[in-house]
């Protein structure tokens, strides 16, 4: 019986989806080597593929490893993550965010794996709780797990992979079965951080948070705590503010501003957009784009990959794109649904929130709906560490669902 | 049910299914903007692509190349090598020009001016070189795998001055275009970079001799090195401007420039008085124009500057000097014309060395003084004593009034950049506002009827005012352009053929009467007019005028001369006029009678 549940593809459409998008990945990334000016990036899309098949190695181990073996595992795999994101900033190298641990040939970065094992840890506390949380001060554990790499993560510094982790939370905290009040009450020093530039919507924002916690009747403690965040989140973010990196402060003003400074943040995302605008409906043809041939596209193949893709394959291949990948999402998410498992379930809500995140922050950021954030684009942005944790989840899932359909 | 134990939580299908339907709305507002920018954008987007790689090279026309009279070449181009740098950002620039600059020996301010040259006008190719030398462009070309991208070096037609010094004035120069000149109106349609006529007959014939420059279309990457041509549009060739003949006589300017004391400071006009062609100019101290194309260093540019010898200053239309004895014959006119004197009109004081004027004694340049005079005979010694009284009989008022009738008070007209109008009082009204209505007496009238006084004019002016003397009374605007445009119609004096019979007849008696100022300096084989001058100078030594013309009979050029500190008119300039009038009218006999022989 184990061995039927282990080697059963039990969602071959996940699957496929998953591998098309990867081999697509690999055949942009020979693309974004194609340039009529020397580059790095040429030929790069070898080792791409050299990881992709580390990856389907990894992918084929990990389909062995049951549910329960994972839920055990947890709290090991975490200390690991927390270890690894521990030794990043003391041996850690690469240009901007020190985010890689180079060992010989092979670099990989400890914060992709921080991703899985924190989904992981989540899973653990949510599975081991037989009710909903049903006050804030319920919601200590699922904070210390996150803000823990969180805060390691910002250390490097890398805004943006600290960003997933925090949408990992509040898919988290949705997924346990927090009441919306108390979800909108947790979020609201969220909103109050990002109001917080103007003082009268902040105000006006805060009055409404001290109602609804009157009409909600919440425990004097959490009402405290709630006003106390609401006011530190408005008060403290000039200071934090100026504490960003510079290149941090300048990607947050090209986004509000991006034709403010034509040759810094913001000309990524005007050239970005150039691109994809340029590409029409049917783009200028695969390795023929030339804003990508001529080294205007910055980082294209990784962060700004589906510019590459607008630009040659057009509105019609962006399309197909997207349906791809909202098609995977939505059956992750069917899948997710009927877990008779609570572990189980939430591991895989994880993995869906965790790359959801990154499928609209990083396609979001290419046509200027969200500031440049530098997150990958899953199966198809150059690097292996993500390629590879994303085949371990993927098989992880495939796991959650074989053994829901064996066990059932 | 479960594998594990754990069941499943209630809430779990619904918050499932509300997750999936926040995915189709997300993918859905994404796919929207993708339709956005891909769709409704897609030309501008477009647009801007092409923009992003394609960059316009201004191709240089050669200029024309300018002549004097007899087809000397006095500017024409060599070929010559431009260095220009697409940059992407300052930065870029600044690495680019820190290898260049020791390759092509620029100094860190020159390095500076291209940087803020480029933070002016960020989407021109900046001209790091426009004249290259050889060597210069192999060792770039050499190194061009090490060096940074961007670099794009073209042949580029180079100006050539082979007169130097001797014509620099006339000619001008030229020189990239600056900022300021940007903003004028005859540059108007000019992009930054383009090397343009800075002063001169460059300047002033700029659009003549410039011509149109073409455009190559060339593709370029994000680095701004060239990929390569685009063929997506034709380059635009070249207009090359047209050329351009001169009134200059380079034979007589050589030699004015040759005369022309060295070490000292002034200038030499010489005109046709006819026509106003202008057939030599020469202002001392010169410099070599050949020493701005190109561009100058800026060290070599401060030193050209703060030489207190003002070498890049054209003495002979930008200068004002007293006018000193030259004037007296403005006197005389205005005497003539209006009846005041005649050409036997003596005055009632004869001179014995000063005049006594309310108190104040008048000195005559000569202490032993000139006797009774008429006014041919004060012109002739240059009397001082007789020009007071005619001042006084004239009257001030009268002075003012009918200057201007005679030419002054404004500028000649000449095709030369920075003519200064020179200056001479406009009314009684002046003096009150210059020096108070009791600051001033009568008396200024006697050191304006000598030339000296509020009344500072150019050696281009008083020339102007001598052709006139020496033809028929008409005053032509000065033409250094053979070919340019037409020049406004002439002035004329208001004086009849015999009043300036007077004149002349005086003016000859100058030069060959005894007693006459500038006896020393007569020409045997033609009858030598003119008028020296000698204008206190309140620095210095006084500065030496002669007027002349010849011949007398029938006058085919009039030459002024001012030596700056030179002393006397009569020794330090006459000599260099009737030098230049032997040469000239000596050339103009042989030309004749080549024309004769040829014709015969």
């Amino acid at each position: 019986m184990r061995d039927r549940v282990t080697f059963r593809i039990s969602d071959p459409v996940i699957l496929a989806l998953a591998f098309s998008l990867a081999v697509f990945g690999v055949a942009m990334i020979y693309s974004a080597g194609e340039l009529d000016v020397p580059s790095s990036v040429t030929g790069i899309w070898q080792k791409q593929a050299i990881w992709l098949a580390i990856s389907l190695a990894a992918f084929a181990a990990v389909l062995r490893v049951s549910v329960g073996w994972l839920e055990w595992i947890a709290p090991a795999a975490y200390a690991a993550a927390i270890l690894g994101l521990l030794a990043v900033l003391v041996v850690g190298s690469g240009a901007g965010p020190r985010s890689w641990i180079r060992l010989g040939a092979i670099g990989f970065q400890p914060s992709e794996f921080a991703k899985l094992a924190t989904i992981l840890m989540l899973g653990r506390l949510v599975a081991g709780r037989e009710r909903p949380p049903d006050s804030l001060w319920d919601l200590w554990p699922y904070l210390t797990v996150v803000l823990l790499p969180v805060a390691l993560i910002i250390a490097e510094p890398d805004l943006g992979t600290a960003s997933v982790f925090v949408a990992i939370l509040i898919a988290a905290l949705y997924w346990s079965g927090l009441s919306v009040s108390k979800l909108v009450l947790f979020l609201s020093p969220l909103v109050s951080l990002a109001l917080a530039f103007s003082t009268p919507l902040w105000g006006v924002w805060f009055l409404l948070v001290v109602g609804f916690l009157y009409w909600t009747r919440s425990y004097l403690t959490e009402t405290l705590a709630v006003i106390l965040a609401n006011v530190a989140m408005g008060v403290v973010v000039l200071p934090a503010w100026r504490s960003l990196a510079s290149y941090q402060k300048t990607r947050i003003l090209a986004f509000v501003s991006p034709e403010a400074d034509p040759q810094g943040a913001g000309w990524h995302l005007i050239q970005s957009q150039v691109a994809i605008g340029s590409g029409g409906w049917f783009g200028k043809g695969f390795t023929l784009g030339t804003q990508k041939r001529l080294a205007f596209l910055p980082e294209q193949h990784t962060d700004f990959i589906v510019a590459v893709v607008g630009e040659e394959l057009g509105f019609i291949g962006i399309c197909l794109l997207l349906l791809a990948f909202a098609v995977l999402l939505w059956r992750i998410l069917l899948i997710a649904e009927r877990a008779s498992d609570r572990f189980a379930a939430m591991v895989v809500f994880g993995i869906f929130a965790c790359w959801f995140a990154h499928v609209v922050a990083n396609v979001g950021m290419t046509v200027g709906l969200l500031p440049i954030t530098g997150l990958p684009l899953v199966f198809l942005s150059y690097g292996g560490s993500f390629l590879l944790v994303s085949f371990i989840s993927l098989a992880i899932i495939q796991r959650v669902c074989a053994e829901e359909k064996s066990g059932a | 049910m479960s594998v594990h134990g754990h069941l499943p939580q209630t809430h779990q299908r619904p918050r499932g299914r509300l997750a999936r339907w926040l995915v189709l709305l997300v993918f859905c507002g994404l796919a929207i903007q993708f339709f956005r920018v891909q769709i409704l954008k897609h030309t501008t987007y477009a647009l801007r692509s092409d923009v992003n790689r394609i960059r316009a090279l201004p191709i240089p026309a050669a200029r024309g190349t300018i002549y004097d009279r007899s087809g000397r070449v006095v500017a024409d181009n060599v070929p010559g090598y431009s260095i220009a740098i697409l940059p992407l950002s300052i930065d870029s620039l600044r690495v680019v020009l820190d290898v260049l600059a020791p390759i092509l020996g620029q100094s860190e301010e020159k390095v500076e001016s291209l940087i803020s040259a480029y933070r002016r006008h960020p989407n021109s190719p900046v001209t790091v070189e426009s004249d290259a030398t050889f060597a210069e462009v192999s060792a770039i070309e050499e190194r061009r795998a090490t060096l940074p991208s961007g670099i794009v070096i073209q042949a580029a037609p180079k100006r050539r001055y082979p007169a130097g010094p001797v014509a620099a004035h006339v000619v001008g120069y030229v020189g990239e275009i600056s900022d300021t000149e940007l903003r004028l109106a005859e540059f108007q349609g000019y992009e930054p970079g383009r090397t343009v006529g800075l002063t001169g007959v460059e300047r002033v014939y700029e659009r003549i001799l410039a011509g149109v420059p073409g455009t190559r279309y060339v593709e370029v990457n994000a680095l701004g090195r060239l990929v390569g041509a685009f063929r997506g549009r034709e380059t635009v060739a070249a207009v090359p401007g047209r050329d351009l003949y001169l009134n200059i006589d380079l034979g007589l300017q050589e030699l004015a420039a040759q005369l022309f004391p060295d070490t000292m400071a002034g200038a030499i006009v010489a005109l046709e008085p006819n026509s106003g062609a202008v057939l030599a100019m020469y202002s001392a101290p010169s410099y070599d124009p050949n020493t701005f194309v190109g561009g100058v260093e800026p060290a070599e540019w401060r030193a050209l500057n703060e030489d207190p010898g003002r070498p890049l200053f054209n003495r002979a239309v930008s200068a004002g000097y007293a006018p000193g004895s030259t004037f007296k014959l403005v006197m005389a006119a205005i005497a003539l014309s209006g009846g005041y004197a005649e050409a036997e009109t003596k005055m009632p004081i004869p001179c014995r060395g000063a005049l006594l004027y309310y108190g104040r004694v008048f000195k005559d340049w000569k202490p032993s003084g000139h006797g009774s005079l008429d006014l041919n005979g004060a012109i002739r010694e240059s009397c001082d004593v007789y020009f007071y009284q005619l001042g006084l009989r004239i009257g001030l008022e009268e002075v003012l009034a009918r200057a201007p009738e005679f030419g002054f008070g404004r500028p000649t007209g000449v095709d030369l950049p920075s003519e200064i109008s020179g200056s001479f009082p406009p009314s009684l009204a002046w003096y009150d506002e210059r020096y108070g209505r009791d600051g001033w007496t009568n008396s200024v009238v006697l050191n304006l009827a000598i030339g000296q006084g509020e009344n500072v004019q150019s050696p281009l002016k008083m020339a102007q005012y001598y052709g006139a003397l020496a033809s028929d009374g008409r005053q032509p605007t000065p033409r250094v352009a053979r070919d340019g445009p037409v020049a406004e119609p002439a002035g004329r004096l208001p004086l009849d053929e015999e009043q300036l019979a007077v004149l002349r007849a005086a003016l000859v008696e100058v030069v060959n009467a005894p007693g006459g100022t500038a006896r020393g300096s007569r020409l045997s084989r033609w009858t030598l007019a003119g008028k020296t001058g000698t204008a206190q100078n309140p620095h210095g030594e006084d500065h030496a005028w002669f007027i002349g013309f010849a011949p007398a009979e029938d006058p085919a050029i009039v030459v002024a001369a001012v030596v700056e500190a030179g002393g006397h008119g009569s020794s330090a300039a006459a000599p260099i006029v009737s030098r230049l009038i032997d040469y000239y009218l000596e050339t103009l006999e042989t030309e004749q009678a080549g024309v004769e022989v040829a014709g015969g």
